[in-house]
């Protein structure tokens, strides 16, 4: 069942690097993660790759494989022909630190500039009652594995580094979406989301939804919800008025 | 310290070494007692090996089922752990798991809910009433990310006040640590590199929390990630602490089989706990042929009883499917042996003829994902085929229960890197809920240590540059491959100190062992400093070469079966040995000491929660006879 496949993977660092050939044996069920640690044991040892669990759930191993983006663990090799070379480059939107490892502090720092989560004053622990069908929808997105593919191939940042500063990306316009529909959460995310992380870069592409190893369905579910919610705000004429007259933020 | 001078220095109140749930609990709390605070981490924030539990927490809520109350949560946690545990450890995770869990979701958890609006529990091995809080089967991916969260919300705090998110609380990530560093007989600091640039950094800091989970990288067929290479184990045992109860390592009874590249990952209990059954090659439901002497009483011995128990469990006794980890990875071990195996060398877990389809789903999404795309398997339509896969060690750093303090003034020890707490087997559920009880304890330890100490113990230079000097040895030498001394490792430990261990072959591990601890000597990394995976290799396989000793020695020393640890030429239970724990240590050289400690009495008011029948299974004559004077008073 084994084979030698034909492997083209980047390596390089310091802002510079090359695609460098590969020939390595592959066996039944392996996955791409296997093949990038038969070159680490046997070929190449300083070959860089983050990764943990290899089971799908830490978000860890994003690479873009053949030019898209996946999780090396959960990239089967029977899916492709035997004979086909397979190209393995780090993500594409995030800087190079060496090989397939990325820099990915963009994404931590977006995180921390979202308001945490904010209960209403006097909720003790133990105290939280939530019917399981309003707890669902927040849930979805917390099935997030942090792979940060969805900000990786989103067109807003991928090729443009100029619109990191406004834009948060998909992974964190959800994290907004899940905390404005916890139903326990009192803070007002809806200005922010449009004002402070660019809600309103996104045209609804929905590449973020097709590279997501988890099937959340961000667009559908979290990014779209979320522009409505702001457009209703922003043109019910009731708000409209109170704003003018109470001069609300 | 102009050996130095590439050392980047950092001072702190408290190192927390590990972000997976204990030490996020402990940086946490540490952070909320006013302490400056590091948390220090192999991998990115949010990746620790937490996130891989799936089953849940258990912790008696009494949400489900409202018999339950912390006395049946202790006493199933000693069951489970064959009397061997620390009491005190086990009282207190059982009293105050519900205060932690719902604490979580104080900080935004989201836990599955009952039909009023509470926090859901599961079923699980060993636990006599539905107990686990569960998010579907992706429970520890929620505790991460809530803790994550946490610190983030304490760090948008100290940025409104202080005008810095990392004022007091601060993620070193990709970073290792390789040396504790002491003033005299307390910690001073620790010494370590960061992943991606090689450089090395100095913690100045009096306490230091070790929170760095496992060992299971010291074998081939794991549910660990690479992050498993015992670090904490060694560091504490290379600093002078001490290790208890190396020899207990938990098989986790379903790891998948097929593909070989995937054999080992994790098969979630809470398959069982749903309806999932075990079945060998003739088709047969074998667990209730393994029902232990010990247990006979509490588990079906019919299928009929078994499947009622599911909508009826006051009238029924519990499918013998859900006997604790220990019972039933030993099974299957049998089963396969006896060439009763499925074709890929497991036995059969089948959940497809228990449950509708759209019911797998929903409750067993990831691993209904994690079959169909490793595997090509649908759960839905055909059973799984699973076998034995390592799992967890219960053995680790002696702390104090209450506060988490290891032998070492100023160091503490969290979660699975700390042992005790589950005595010779852990109880499924029990992990995810230790880490937060135990991680707040030691955090809380941390700080009060912090606040009585009189001076601050110094980091002394020649200290800082030996741990140098160590850690870059490997980058300069042509020596053995890194990778083959840690595959040779890991068949040694699985082949020979496996599941089921006899004196001759722990024995030719150990000389293995010591070869292999001679030849980490001589490995050697090409490439740079910079993100070099195979250097980062050299440096860990001193670790694991470090606690494979001390597995192997416990496990040669302990002449009984319980728990964890099987011996085949010493089969039997032996109610003497459970007043004996292991104990590791580091003499003046580099080999391993074991010697033997005798074991805590437990407190009369916990004794007296057992009937004497139950306990006439595990104590000697003599203790039975101290009971009965007890009970009687």
């Amino acid at each position: 069942m084994s084979y030698k496949a034909k492997f083209k993977v980047w390596r390089g660092e310091g802002g510079e690097g090359r695609l460098e050939d590969f020939t390595v044996e592959v066996n039944e069920g392996e996955v791409v993660l296997d093949i990038i640690h038969r070159l680490q044991a046997t070929q190449a040892p300083d070959l860089a790759v983050r990764w943990n669990c290899k089971a799908g759930k830490c978000g860890s191993c994003s690479m873009e494989i053949n030019g898209k983006p996946r999780l090396g663990c959960m990239t089967r090799m029977s899916t492709f022909d035997e004979d086909e070379t397979i190209t393995v480059t780090p993500m594409r939107t995030f800087p190079v630190i060496k090989d397939l490892v990325t820099d990915v502090s963009y994404n931590y720092q977006k995180a921390r500039e979202i308001p945490s989560f904010t209960p209403p004053a006097g909720v003790r622990p133990g105290e939280y009652r939530m019917k399981q069908v309003d707890v669902e929808r927040s849930q979805e997105f917390r099935k997030c594995i942090e792979c940060f593919m969805c900000n990786n191939v989103c067109h807003v940042i991928r090729d443009h580094e100029e619109n990191k500063t406004n834009f948060s990306g998909p992974r964190f316009l959800m994290r907004i979406a899940e905390l404005d529909m916890h139903p326990y959460d009192v803070a007002d995310r809806q200005e922010a989301a449009q004002e402070e992380h660019g809600l309103g870069y996104c045209n609804i592409t929905k590449c973020c939804t097709e590279v997501c190893p988890e099937h959340i369905k961000i667009t559908d579910n979290a990014l779209i919800p979320m522009k409505e919610r702001v457009v209703d705000r922003k043109y019910d004429p009731l708000v409209w008025l109170g704003d003018k007259i109470f001069r609300r933020k | 310290m102009e050996n130095t001078h590439n050392t980047e220095r950092h001072e702190y109140d408290v190192v927390v070494i590990g972000a997976g749930g204990a030490g996020l609990r402990a940086a946490i709390e540490a952070r909320q007692q006013g302490k400056r605070t590091a948390i220090v981490c192999k991998s990115l924030f949010g990746k620790a090996h937490t996130v891989m539990a799936e089953g849940g927490a258990a912790a008696a809520m009494g949400n489900v089922n409202p018999d339950d109350n912390w006395m049946v949560h202790f006493r199933d946690t000693m069951r489970g752990g064959k009397f061997l545990n620390n009491w005190r450890m086990a009282e207190l995770h059982a009293k105050e798991a519900p205060d932690r869990v719902w604490e979580l979701e104080a900080w935004g958890a989201l836990f599955d809910r009952t039909k009023d609006g509470k926090i859901s529990q599961r079923n699980f091995g060993g636990h006599e009433y539905p107990r686990l809080a569960h998010v579907g089967d992706r429970t520890g991916l929620e505790m991460i990310r809530t803790l994550q969260q946490r610190v983030v919300a304490l760090q948008q705090e100290d940025h409104e006040t202080h005008g810095d998110y990392e004022a007091y609380i601060k993620v070193f990530a990709e970073c290792t640590v390789t040396r504790l560093l002491k003033d005299g007989d307390r910690i001073s600091g620790a010494f370590g590199y960061w992943r991606e640039s090689g450089n090395f950094v100095l913690f100045d800091a009096p306490a230091v929390v070790l929170a760095t989970g496992g060992i299971g990288k010291s074998y081939v067929v794991t549910s660990n990630s690479w992050e498993y290479t015992g670090d904490g184990h060694a560091l504490a045992l290379l600093a002078g602490a001490n290790l208890i109860n190396m020899e207990f390592i938990q098989f986790h009874p379903t790891g998948m089989v097929w593909p070989p590249s995937v054999r080992g990952i994790l098969v979630t209990e809470s398959v069982r706990g749903d309806g999932g059954v075990l079945r060998n090659s003739e088709g047969k439901r074998f667990m209730f042929d393994y029902i232990p002497e010990v247990f006979k009483h509490q588990y079906a011995t019919t299928e009929e009883e078994a499947d009622r128990w599911y909508t009826d469990q006051a009238n029924n006794r519990r499918p013998p499917e859900l006997l604790p980890r220990d019972e039933v990875a030993r099974a299957i071990n049998a089963e396969v042996k006896a060439g009763r195996g499925s074709p890929q060398g497991g036995v059969f877990l089948d959940v497809s003829t228990r449950l509708p389809a759209e019911e797998i789903k929903r409750r067993l999404p990831s691993m209904h994902h994690q079959f169909k795309e490793l595997a090509d398997v649908d759960i839905t339509a055909e059973p799984m085929q699973v076998g034995p896969t390592c799992h967890y060690v219960m053995g680790g750093v002696e702390v104090d229960a209450d506060t988490g303090a290891a032998a070492v003034p100023g160091l503490f020890a969290a979660g699975e890197v700390s042992g005790g707490m589950h005595g010779s087997n852990r109880l499924g559920g029990n992990s995810l809920s230790d880490l937060l009880v135990f991680g707040r304890r030691a955090g809380a330890g941390a700080a009060a240590y912090v606040d009585e100490l009189a001076g601050r113990p110094k980091v002394l230079p020649e200290q800082v540059e030996s741990a140098r000097q160590e850690a870059l040895a490997p980058l300069g030498r042509s020596g053995d491959n890194p990778y083959e001394v840690h595959h040779e490792l890991q068949r040694t430990m699985n082949d020979l100190v496996g599941i089921i261990r006899k004196a001759e072959e722990v024995s030719e591990a150990l000389q293995v062992v010591e070869k292999l601890k001679e030849r980490v000597k001589m490995v050697g990394a090409a490439g740079s400093a910079v993100y070099n995976p195979g250097w980062h290799l050299a440096i860990d396989l001193r670790n694991m070469v470090l606690v494979s000793e001390c597995v192997a020695r416990a496990a040669l020393m302990r002449e009984e079966s319980r728990g964890g640890h099987t011996r085949d030429d010493f089969p039997a239970m032996d109610p003497k040995w459970r007043r004996k724990l292991l104990l590791c240590s580091l003499g003046d050289g580099s080999a391993v000491k074991v010697e033997e400690k005798a074991q805590q009495q437990m407190r009369d008011d916990l004794i007296t929660l057992f009937d004497r029948d139950e306990l006439t299974k595990y104590l000697t004559d003599e203790e039975m006879a101290e009971f009965d004077g007890i009970a009687k008073s």
